[in-house]
């Protein structure tokens, strides 16, 4: 047996190209005769265009071309659209306003471009799209919920009065306020998800390719879903019908989220290669990235939780306002809707669950989907409020937990969502036992001696992945199906390809892809090679985000692999003589169990390519394609408990330690899944502490650059405990949740409740920064000092 | 980046010509401000008077009570010099507090001062040790040099060639970084010298580095860290954005004098 | 335009570039060694981290003129030989030290640098020490967990 199979820590098959600088990402490709975009774009958050004047900058050495947004409506290029719908409680539709990739008449939020330079070199480009003399009328902005919805308030779209967008509900209102008003104990909280920047550490990019003799388009792009990506801009922005158009996302270096999307700048240098029958290329600065990149979370909430006598809870009702942004982006209207809302049941059995939702237009870059997507606020929200009423009970806030989880599986949820499975006391068990909680008595009375005030916080986290069945999200409003697609291709020599839909950006899938084929034949991953990210090489897919590639994109794959191993048995028994049922695939050959009859793998593979001997009937060759459309969401789940110290003169946070209990189902390589749990209890962190998307009251954004908006460092974070109490999903082949976003779920929640023990104060938003969490010190001693 | 004319200087008086002859030029010492400044074409020089390859500003000397040290010593060679550790502790470690390794593998101490940024740490070393600042004409107090924000005494034309400090009785540097760029949010040197107590603060204040008054005042009288306890700040003259209010940032100044004592 | 020389990876290279050519872009675009990368524009990220004259610097803060006859060493050219690899890169492989890849090579550069520093002032990296080195090299993945480790590690493959 090889031991690369399922739940083997292979190191990675990708790191060699990585770790000599190798890697080809899409800012490292050069093609003949290459000019370089530069985009005009608004310094005004909320303007009309009164006119654009290029003169000066075509006449500027080594300019292709300026082309401006009238061009491009004149072209007949569609405008972006959002691809999930969602119906207000009155049955309207969305009001989605009009979004072309180069603004016409008015410019929405700062770094909304009005023209593109294509010139020779980057900095030609740049210099002459300063040359461009753009005049603008500067209208009023708006850059948050709270002005938004003023009365008065700027008009961002015509078609959306009042900026909202929609007023959406959920669950069973009248009987959650039953319930509430019957409840012996209420906790009510006001609670703020704050905006952040998704950062993937390689800014956006793109190298567009027009050939003039075969009317085809080449996209090298920054994506998560290239195929999605393509189907996009020949279906909906008409940039080139489906088959003229190849989309390749090579290395991507990280993406959360933010590389979903299909943005103003794939369209505009796929047109303007057209335009100019010149290959052009477009990397972001990281300063573009802040303005253009889009954001996440910018919810603020209020919500109300009742517990019966014994502490039961008998019902939840929350009214989130959501801010998404200038424009409509392809999935924001899911997000604090269907990937939220879906969730604030948490991991408890809650008969009673109300939310509805309002989202806004504002002057600030679209917001859409960041690591988790909606999850986390939700996580957030449930989790801190659990925290706060057992403080507000006087109970053990683990305890209070426990006695609520949802104990029985399947569960139905009044918020749509079906747990399949879970051991959630299971995991508080085995997080608190790695927490040492019993110990944190002693730890905080120290920590005092030292002048520390030392704190700790549970999160309980439960969110959904694997998204989802096509009917299901086709009947919620989503505009594609998210299925996955898989080819496995068995060469005559016995090596394998995977053509998969999935795209990895960090994820480390030809490992894992490997490792799922090295399971099924027993054969080194070594001679199994993985093929994504390119839209001639494989035919379709859906990509990768919302922790689908395991649970769905391995799906298909282990689905391909059925068909395959069916021939191949089919072959060996008709070659060696034997019954099918009698084939057995170990040790690099096929066997006839309890016989030394063999073949080895690779002659099985050379038998179906030279096609002399095989079973009547049988189709030479040894490939096999499927498409998995998943039965359910998954739903990992956890507990994460974190433990800190201030330092009440400064109201610096130190995270002392971190601890993780996952439920993800099966695990392919806990190397892999450690590591995505590290990274995203590290974004949680960020959010919780760090990472702040600021604009002004006008529309101007002042964390602009890594000066402003503080990533977490390596000095920033802990090391993480990290643990597994896994239970298998029924609902997929191979038992597997998803692990790419727990961790940025699951930890924000923590880490406030670890500070707010600390500090003795309630109040307090994220980020906690130093300054805030000293600014909640002051109210502590003000308070103290009063009585 | 907009076009510039590079130059590589041989010597002072190179350099100082080279200048005089640009039309708009600058000197360029690491690089470390000036050209992120030119890479958001915030900056335009016409010309580049590259002097970190001087040698004769590359130099750290201890003579009597003086450490003088050469205007292109990178903060990686101060932080690192023996003479410096020994004679001024307090500056190595202001030094190896400077940005990353990477960055004071290249930024010089006549680049950081001659820029003044107000939330750069060498304005406070100069400052809180009383030093003096050399150029290619003149010597200049360090209490006449920095001016006010991005601003100093130097004249058009003029280059840092070297800073002298006088060593210290007891000197302590405490940084509070801006949690995002690590530049200074706060901090404090505070110094017993020849002429009495000294404190520097940098980052905190609206006009740049200063120094404090009723802070030198409560150490002059006692040198600990509990006698700053309570000597407050002006909160008109904090800065303020998102990452702390004039309040904090006045509450700070207090916290890292108190713990600039504890380090000298 | 000026003729630039210097010596990279062990060769001599000499490219006439414009004075306002970052030492990166040199690198990337006129030699087209690929492996260091622009994360940022605020010097912060660290993705573009290269060894001049054996001090790590952050190439794009740096003008290409003023490595003129300097001693270049990228990520390309970190191994001892083209088959081999340096201890630091066997190190980031072994403990999962990377995601993406995209800040990767920095970090690795930045981690040579500072094993050789520390080695020569006598000091000791432990895991404080790592974590405060790498201020200047930002990953979005890992969460810094294994990358800490795979310095550990590194630096005592180098020993």
């Amino acid at each position: 047996m090889t031991d690369q199979g399922i739940g083997a820590r292979v190191l990675r098959k990708e790191d060699k190209r990585f770790i000599t600088g190798k890697g080809k990402y899409t800012d490292d490709i050069v093609q003949p005769n290459q000019a370089y975009a530069a985009f005009v774009r608004s310094p005004h958050a909320h303007a009309n265009v009164k006119s654009i004047d290029a003169s000066a900058a075509e006449a500027m050495d080594g300019v292709e071309a300026v082309l401006n947004g009238h061009q491009l409506t004149g072209d007949a290029i569609g405008n972006i659209i959002c691809g999930w719908g969602i119906t207000s409680k009155d049955g309207s539709p969305m009001n989605m306003g009009a979004w072309s990739a180069l603004a016409t008449e008015k410019v929405r939020y700062v770094g909304d471009a009005v023209a593109v330079v294509i010139a020779d070199s980057k900095a030609q480009a740049q210099a002459a799209a300063e040359a461009v003399m753009v005049e603008y009328e500067v209208l009023p902005a708006t850059s948050n919920v709270r002005d938004s919805m003023k009365e008065g308030a700027p008009q961002i779209h015509e078609n959306a009065p009042g900026n909202q967008i929609f007023d959406w509900e959920i669950g069973n209102k009248d009987e959650t306020d039953a319930a509430l008003a019957s409840a012996h104990h209420t906790t009510t909280m006001d609670i703020t998800n704050n905006r952040l920047s998704p950062n993937p550490m390689e800014p956006r990019s793109a190298v567009a390719t027009f050939d003039e003799s075969e009317d085809h388009y080449t996209l090298y792009t920054t994506s998560q879903n290239p195929h999605v990506a393509r189907l996009v801009l020949s279906a909906f922005y008409n940039v080139a019908p489906e088959h003229k158009l190849r989309v390749i996302a090579p290395d991507v270096g990280g993406g959360f989220g933010a590389k979903i999307y299909i943005y103003p700048e794939e369209i505009v240098c796929l047109w303007a290669s057209m335009k100019t029958n010149r290959s052009v290329k477009w990397t972001s600065t990281r300063s573009e990235a802040f303005l253009t990149d889009a954001h996440g979370r910018d919810h603020v909430s209020t919500a109300t939780m009742g517990f019966d006598a014994d502490n039961n809870i008998v019902g939840f009702k929350i009214n989130t306002k959501a801010n998404l942004g200038a424009y409509m982006s392809l999935f924001s209207s899911s997000v604090p809707t269907y990937l939220y809302a879906t969730l604030l049941s948490g991991q408890y059995n809650i008969a009673n669950v109300y939310c509805d939702v309002q989202t806004y237009y504002t002057n600030t870059v679209p917001v859409d989907a960041y690591r988790g997507a909606g999850r986390p606020e939700a996580s957030y929200l449930v989790e801190r409020m659990m925290e706060t009423a057992a403080r507000e009970l006087g109970v053990d806030p683990g305890e209070l937990r426990r006695q609520n989880f949802v104990r029985e599986f399947p569960h139905q949820t009044p918020v749509i969502m079906a747990y399949d499975s879970g051991d959630f006391a299971g995991n508080l068990d085995q997080a608190k036992a790695a927490a040492d909680v019993a110990g944190f008595a002693a730890r905080k009375e120290e920590a005092a001696k030292r002048g520390k005030l030392r704190g700790m916080g549970y999160s309980n986290y439960i969110e959904a992945c694997g998204i989802a069945p096509s009917a299901a999200v086709g009947s919620l409003g989503a505009g594609v199906g998210l299925w996955e697609s898989a080819e496995v291709r068995v060469n005559p020599v016995g090596t394998i390809e995977i053509l998969t839909g999935s795209h990895s950006h960090g994820q480390g899938h030809e490992t894992t892809f490997a490792q799922l084929v090295s399971e099924r034949f027993d054969l080194p991953t070594e001679n199994i090679q993985i093929v994504h990210g390119d839209t001639d090489k494989v035919q379709f897919g859906m990509g990768t985000y919302g922790s689908r590639s395991g649970a769905v994109g391995m799906s298909a794959i282990s689905k391909a692999l059925d068909k395959v191993e069916a021939k191949v048995k089919k072959i060996a028994a008709h070659v060696l003589e034997a019954a099918e049922d009698d084939i057995v695939i170990e040790g690099g050959e096929v066997k006839v169990k309890g016989t030394d009859k063999a073949m080895g793998w690779h002659e099985v593979g050379l038998s179906a390519y030279t096609a002399h001997n095989l079973p009547e009937g049988m189709e030479p060759g040894l490939k096999e394609g499927a498409f998995y459309d998943p039965t359910n969401f998954t739903f990992p789940a956890g507990c994460y408990i974190c433990e800190v110290e201030v330092d009440p003169q400064t109201g610096v946070t130190e995270i002392v330690q971190f601890t993780a209990s996952d439920d993800f189902g099966t695990i392919i390589n806990p190397m892999i899944v450690e590591g995505q749990v590290h990274g995203g209890i590290a974004q949680g962190i960020g959010q919780a502490m760090l990472e702040h998307a600021v604009y002004d009251d006008d529309g101007q954004l002042l964390s602009g650059s890594y000066m402003d908006y503080c990533m977490p460092r390596a000095d920033d974070v802990p090391n993480y405990t990290v643990s597994h109490h896994s239970t298998t999903c029924p609902g997929n082949p191979l038992g597997m949740k998803g692990c790419g976003e727990a961790g940025a779920i699951g930890s924000p929640p923590a880490v406030i409740n670890a500070i707010t023990d600390a500090i003795g104060n309630n109040n307090l938003s994220m980020p906690a920064t130093p300054s805030r969490v000293w600014a909640a010190l002051q109210q502590v001693s003000a308070a103290q000092a009063a009585e | 980046m907009y076009d510039t004319t590079y130059y590589r200087a041989s010597s002072v008086s190179d350099a100082t010509s080279k200048l005089a002859g640009t039309e708009d030029g600058k000197f360029l010492g690491g690089g470390q401000t000036l050209i992120p400044t030119m890479k958001q074409r915030l900056a335009a020089p016409s010309d580049l008077v590259d002097v970190s390859g001087i040698d004769a500003l590359k130099n750290i000397s201890v003579e009597g009570d003086t450490v003088t040290i050469g205007a292109a010593c990178t903060h990686a060679q101060v932080a690192g010099s023996s003479e410096v550790a020994e004679a001024i502790p307090a500056l190595a470690s202001l030094a190896n507090g400077i940005g990353d390794p990477a960055v004071r593998a290249r930024g010089t101490i006549g680049g950081s001062i001659a820029n003044n940024d107000p939330a750069a740490d060498y304005p406070a070393g100069c400052l809180g040790l009383g030093a003096t600042i050399v150029t290619d004409a003149r010597e200049i107090p360090a209490d006449e040099f920095f001016v006010g924000m991005f601003e100093t005494a130097l004249d058009e034309g003029e280059m840092v060639t070297a800073v002298k400090f006088p060593k210290a009785t007891k000197a302590g540097y405490a940084k509070f970084p801006n949690p995002a760029s690590r530049y200074a949010m706060v901090g404090v040197l505070a110094a017993q010298t020849a002429n009495g107590v000294r404190v520097a603060v940098t980052g905190a204040g609206n006009d740049g580095v200063f120094r404090h008054a009723a802070l030198e005042e409560a150490l002059g009288a006692n040198w600990s860290a509990d006698a700053t306890q309570g000597v407050s700040t002006d909160e008109g003259d904090m800065l303020a954005d998102i990452h702390g209010s004039a309040e904090y940032r006045a509450h700070l100044v207090g916290v890292m004098a108190g713990r600039a004592v504890d380090n000298s | 335009m000026t003729k630039v020389s210097m010596t990279v990876n062990g060769k001599a290279r000499s490219v006439e570039v414009p004075d306002n050519t970052l030492l990166v872009d040199y690198i990337r675009e006129n030699l087209r060694l690929t492996g260091t990368h622009v994360g940022c524009d605020t010097s912060q990220c660290g993705a573009c981290v290269v060894h001049v004259d054996g001090q790590a610097v952050k190439s794009c803060t740096m003008l290409a003129a003023a490595a003129e006859g300097a001693e270049v060493t990228t990520i390309e050219g970190v191994a001892a030989s083209k088959d081999d690899l340096h201890p630091m890169q066997v190190a980031f492989k072994e403990n999962h030290g990377l995601q993406c890849g995209f800040c990767t090579p920095g970090m690795i550069m930045a981690a040579t640098d500072m094993v050789s520093r520390y080695k020569a002032a006598g000091k000791t990296l432990d895991e404080p020490a790592i974590r405060e080195e790498l201020e200047g090299n930002i990953c979005r993945c890992t969460g810094y967990h294994n990358i800490v480790k795979a310095i550990a590690d590194g630096a005592s493959k180098m020993a």
